[in-house]
């Protein structure tokens, strides 16, 4: 099948397609269908999975001419960065749909829709090889997320939707006007695959990399641009808190490395340090911070900025160890924060509240939710045999080749990490029930165990087998670090 | 040595060590969750049958490999099940090493850890918790052997975070308290700090042999690769020692990251024994005698280990001196002889240390189940001056503890005299007097305590008669571990008797072609035997004297004891509250790092100054500026946007430019 790309962006929109015709206030009806739809993507991208080659290069292209006056195609096609991320989206999408199964009364088929069009967006960004298209993947996610958080949000949900919709825009107009500019230089094309080899004088390059790298660096969030997260996912619903510290960050990271890095590889290795510094500042910071929050979304959000400070960090190493670690943490903080989002989720949905002070002691009335979330929690804090662990180890010994001080300081995060994590499960597990309400709580479903299961499967399987991904994923890190790597006595690649 | 039992070759068979526990970890988390979310009581014939057997079949199995270890060979490392990580030049593949030190560390562990488990049939019987304690204690076992077997410093750290995640779980087993969920916490930040250095340490080993270009397809870090490339390892043997070393102090309870152990005793009693006494917190001292070719390599780090080593023993017996909890005395003799330890690697007696690690392995568990048993038997009480006259009540318990007391005394023919007396010597004949002599009057200091404990626990007169009453011996499934711990207690050193004794010194010769140290060996044979002797003459008579005066002071002269402890005034206060040093960190690490988190960090840096000024600010005076150049048209997002970029832009250019 040649379109089974094509097929996998688009197909949660047949799902929108098929909520528009189910009668007014048939809800569990529009919840079947967009959990069947979305096991269609579920389904594809492990069907790319399985035949992807890893070979490097971008696999299962499909090139369609679009605006042929302007040369702009429909050019998509994925590698070992791209593959795992469409995967990752797939499989978060119907947990998300799980998890909300009781919410929503009401306004059920909205919440659906854009959550639906949100996933046909961050599959795209994943594949698009055009940058016009790319940009408008980019541009297009944005819109169901603004919903998404608005309508469906907490209390202050305007606010964060306003917020996040301003910082992601104004990233993104430096990136169409870069967009432009290269379109103009680099022979009225937006082939990205062509576009690799174009030179670029030194000046422009600094100027592109910039615009690239601030709408990237907004999303990822690198340090200082990271306030507009924990707002968003305090106010967003749990669903698009899930989606967005698991799927929507990466496409910071990613952008990195399709985009900002291997692009300008001249101006990459001169602001490459200063970059590699804000990751260590964020993984610290993020780390300290996420450590007094009293909310429990605040403060997975801040971890987040950690993690993502690690990935960074992994990226700018261009040590095959360093960029596969980072490209492997993107998946895993996707598995692991996801995971950790449902989980608050289903104790929101209890107690209507987030606050740690609200809680004490839940371990008692609900041991299946306590060991869940210690398992999720030692997947974050990175230990060894979970998925985080492999990530990590491989960012900082990587990081560690490139440059030993960063590294050190980096690994900080690792004992920062784990006090912030480790208190939060102190205070919410353990210790006696003292609030009357959770004497009474309920455990979880057999829905709600069932929804973990996957992640949980993923974050040992990656802990203990990472070779199926690496396997895939090490070319296309080769890949990565050839194109980046600037050698400034040779002077043009 | 292909295909040996029922045909499993050599390599499974070595998985199926830590294997084993693995399982039955699972099988009984997932009966404690079933148990536990269906509020069904918990089948524990079942739990205990599956928790006891693993740990069994594991020993068996050590033991069987032993049988084949008899060739003098430095042991060998078994092909990969599979390639943990394999990445470029960093490969972590997930074979064992199978040689005389991790015979005789999995040994110790399966051993000592089947008897604890047996043990903690009769204690834990009561607990509802049983069937998630077993998981737990299972748990620990396959990570301490994954720690023990793994052939590379990347697998030995699975175990070595992997104990210290069922440390953290067992210390904090009864969470509804919260001041053991805290202890718990403190267990694993402070590990954690020491991992920090642990991390650091492999990855500068890594960088550096990746950096000279060299390859391995077993991976840089597997302990025969790097011992293949000792000779490059030259350069960075004294950052890279003292980086695993940080780990060392966490993980055994050093100077200055020793401060978990005392509030771990919070954790089940035989949790105690097995993990904060026996086990886990030698894996320090296991991981430098397994580098014992890198540390030698450096002169420098040797000596810190040694000076921390006993610096940490005389520390610690100082305060065990004046501990009233039965279990705080164990914990601070642990530290110390954990010390001892510690220095003997770091003076080059590592076969002395791994020798002192297996007979404390005896004597201290033997100890800690033995307090298990006085606690059991007085409803909970842990205050010795509440005890007193127990001998009577409880015999079994008494005889135990008191071969142990003379073991870890070091009085002679007692195990802990043999291991401590090689530690010793050979720090004095490696030219280390006065960490020598400070390792002499520690042994003093030792003796002391522990027969101070000893005499206010079983000797003299009960001082609670309500307790007193109510005491009783404990059953079989406990008293029968305590009688086998308590004979290893006597016989356990007789294996390393030495040749200044007239002994053949198995252990030491044993162990030879492992730790071959040309030069220690050297310092060791040009001194005499007459030395030797005449100093562990004089140490067994020191701590001879200080047992026996323990014994009588805190047995039949205790009024005066504790008239003349009020007289020490300040310094007892001082010693009593353990330094302060628990204080000192919180005053100036734990308190500052909040507070810095929360009032300069997030309320200031990243609600006021990122928040308030830069993002509402930028947007609020560019959006003045736009609305008096009449620019605002359609809705209120795009336009804040747009002009929010050209703010950006401006910025953007005037750092290009």
């Amino acid at each position: 099948m040649n379109s089974l790309l094509t097929a996998t962006i688009f197909s949660p929109m047949l799902g929108v397609l098929l909520l528009a015709l189910v009668p007014r206030g048939r809800e569990t009806a529009m919840r079947a269908v967009a959990l069947v739809v979305s096991l269609l993507p579920l389904f594809l991208s492990v069907v790319l999975f399985a035949r992807f080659r890893g070979t490097g290069e971008f696999e299962f292209q499909e090139i369609v001419p679009w605006l042929q006056g302007y040369q702009v195609d429909y050019r998509i096609g994925v590698d070992g960065f791209s593959l795992p991320l469409i995967v990752l989206t797939a499989i978060l999408v119907p947990l998300v749909v799980l998890q909300s199964w009781k919410d929503y009364e009401g306004r059920v088929r909205g919440f659906l829709i854009f959550l639906l069009v949100l996933e046909t967006g961050l599959i795209g960004v994943f594949c698009a090889l055009d940058l016009f298209l790319f940009y408008v993947f980019w541009e297009a996610m944005l819109v169901p997320m603004y919903f998404l958080i608005g309508g469906w949000g907490g209390e202050r949900r305007i606010y964060a939707a306003i917020k996040f919709v301003l910082y992601t825009m104004v990233g993104s107009l430096l990136m169409l006007a870069a967009i432009l500019y290269l379109y103009f230089a680099g022979g009225h094309s937006f082939n990205v695959t062509s576009l690799y080899g174009l030179n670029i004088p030194q000046n422009a390059q600094y100027f592109l990399f910039g615009a690239f790298a601030l709408a990237f660096a907004i999303k990822v969030p690198l340090f200082p641009f990271h306030t507009c997260l924990p707002d968003a996912h305090v106010e967003a619903p749990t669903g698009g808190s899930v989606l967005l510290a698991g799927v929507l960050l990466k496409m910071g990271t990613y952008g990195f490395l399709r985009f900002a890095m291997p692009l300008f590889p001249e101006a990459s290795s001169v602001f490459l340090p200063a970059i590699s510094i804000l990751a260590v500042i964020g993984i610290i910071y993020g780390s300290l911070v996420s450590m007094v929050q009293p909310d429990l979304k605040k403060l997975v959000a801040y971890t987040s900025v950690a993690h993502l400070g690690f990935v960074m960090l992994g990226i700018m190493s261009l040590t095959p160890q360093g960029v596969m670690g980072a490209s492997l943490q993107m998946l895993n903080h996707g598995v692991s924060t996801g995971a950790l989002f449902l989980l608050v989720g289903m104790i929101y949905e209890r107690r209507h509240t987030r606050q740690i002070a609200a809680f004490g002691g839940l371990a008692t009335p609900m041991p299946l939710f306590a060991v869940l979330f210690l398992i999720v929690t030692v997947s974050s804090i990175a230990l060894p045999l979970t998925n985080g662990f492999v990530g990590e180890f491989l960012i900082l010994a990587g990081s560690f080749k490139a440059n030993p001080i960063t590294a050190s300081l980096a690994a900080t995060g690792v004992i920062l990490g784990a006090v912030a994590m480790l208190w939060m499960v102190k205070k919410v597990f353990f210790g006696p029930v003292t609030s009357e309400e959770n004497k009474t709580l309920t455990d979880l479903s057999f829905r709600e165990v069932a929804l973990m299961i996957p992640l949980i499967v993923l974050i040992f399987w990656i802990g203990i087998g990472p070779g199926f991904l690496t396997r895939k994923m090490e070319k296309s890190v080769t890949k990565f670090i050839e194109r980046t790597t600037w050698h400034p006595s040779i002077g043009q690649r | 040595m292909e295909n040996l039992l029922f045909g499993i070759s050599i390599g499974a068979l070595v998985a199926l060590i830590p294997a084993l526990p693995l399982v039955g970890g699972l099988l009984n988390g997932f009966i404690a969750l079933v148990c536990r979310s269906r509020r069904r009581p918990v089948p524990k014939p079942l739990v205990g049958v599956i928790g006891v057997l693993m740990p069994l079949l594991s020993f068996a199995l050590v033991v069987y490999l032993w049988s084949l270890a008899k060739d003098p060979a430095v042991g060998f490392t078994t092909p990969p099940l599979w390639k943990w990580i394999s990445v470029g030049d960093f490969i972590a593949p997930l074979s064992f090493k199978v040689d005389r030190l991790s015979l005789l560390m999995g040994a110790v562990v399966t051993g000592v850890g089947s008897l604890i488990h047996v043990y903690s049939l009769g204690y834990m019987s009561h607990d509802h918790g049983f069937a998630r304690y077993y998981a737990y204690l299972n748990f620990f076992l396959f990570s301490m052997l994954v720690l023990v077997f793994g052939s590379n410093l990347p697998l030995l750290f699975v175990g070595w975070e992997g104990v210290g995640l069922c440390s953290y779980l067992l210390i904090g087993f009864w969470f509804d308290d919260p001041a053991k969920a805290a202890a718990g916490m403190k267990a694993f930040i402070v590990n954690r700090i020491g991992d920090f250095g642990f991390l650091l340490g492999m990855f500068l080993i890594y960088s550096h042999l990746s950096a000279k270009g060299l390859h391995d397809p077993n991976g840089l870090l597997t302990f025969e690769v790097l011992e293949k490339f000792k000779g490059d390892l030259f350069l960075i043997a004294t950052p890279v020692c003292l980086l695993l070393f940080i780990g060392a102090t966490g993980k055994s309870a050093q100077l200055p990251l020793y401060v978990w152990l005392p509030d771990a005793m919070a954790g089940p009693t035989p949790v105690s024994a097995l993990i904060h006494a026996a086990t886990m917190v030698t894996a320090g001292v296991y991981m430098i005698a397994r580098l014992h070719f890198l540390y030698t390599l450096s002169p420098v780090a040797m000596q810190v280990v040694a000076v921390v080593g006993m610096a940490t023993a005389l520390f610690a017996a100082l305060i065990a001196l004046v501990q009233s909890d039965i279990k705080k005395v164990l914990a601070y003799s642990t530290i110390s002889q954990l010390g001892y330890m510690i220095f003997g690697v770091g003076v080059g007696a590592f076969s002395a240390a791994i020798f002192h690690l297996m007979t404390h392995a005896f004597f201290k568990a033997c100890l800690f189940l033995g307090s298990g048993s006085v606690i059991h038997a007085m409803s909970g009480e842990q205050d010795i001056w509440k005890m007193g006259g127990l001998r009577r009540k409880m015999p079994v318990t008494f005889y135990t503890f008191a071969v142990s007391v003379l073991a870890i005394s070091g009085i002679a023919p007692f195990a802990g005299f043999f291991s401590k007396d090689a530690i010793l010597w050979q720090g004095f004949a490696t030219g280390h007097t006065i960490l020598w002599g400070l390792g002499f009057l520690t042994s003093g200091l030792t003796a002391f305590y522990m027969n101070r404990l000893f005499a206010a626990v079983f000797l003299g007169k009960p001082r609670d008669g309500h307790l007193y009453e109510h005491a009783h011996e404990s059953p079989v499934s406990m008293t029968l571990p305590l009688a086998l711990l308590g004979v290893l207690a006597v016989v356990g050193g007789w294996v390393g008797i030495p040749e200044a004794l007239k002994g053949h010194d198995h252990f030491f010769r044993w162990f030879a072609p492992i730790f071959a140290y040309e030069e220690f060996f050297a310092k060791i044979e040009a001194r005499g035997h007459g030395l030797e002797l005449l100093l562990a003459i004089a140490t067994l008579l020191w701590v001879v004297h200080l047992s026996l005066f323990a014994n009588v002071l805190y047995s039949q002269k205790l009024g005066r004891m504790q008239k003349l402890a009020e007289k020490m005034g300040k310094v007892r206060l001082v010693i009593e509250n353990k330094f302060y040093v628990d204080e000192i960190y919180r005053f100036l690490i734990v308190r500052p790092l909040t507070w810095v988190s929360d009032k300069v960090l997030w309320r200031f840096t990243d609600q006021k100054v990122v928040d308030t000024l830069l993002v509402e600010g930028t947007a609020d005076t560019v959006g003045l500026l736009g609305r008096a150049l009449g620019l605002m048209q359609s809705g209120v997002i795009q336009t804040y946007a747009l002009l929010f970029a050209v703010g950006a832009v401006a910025m953007i250019g005037f750092f290009v430019l």
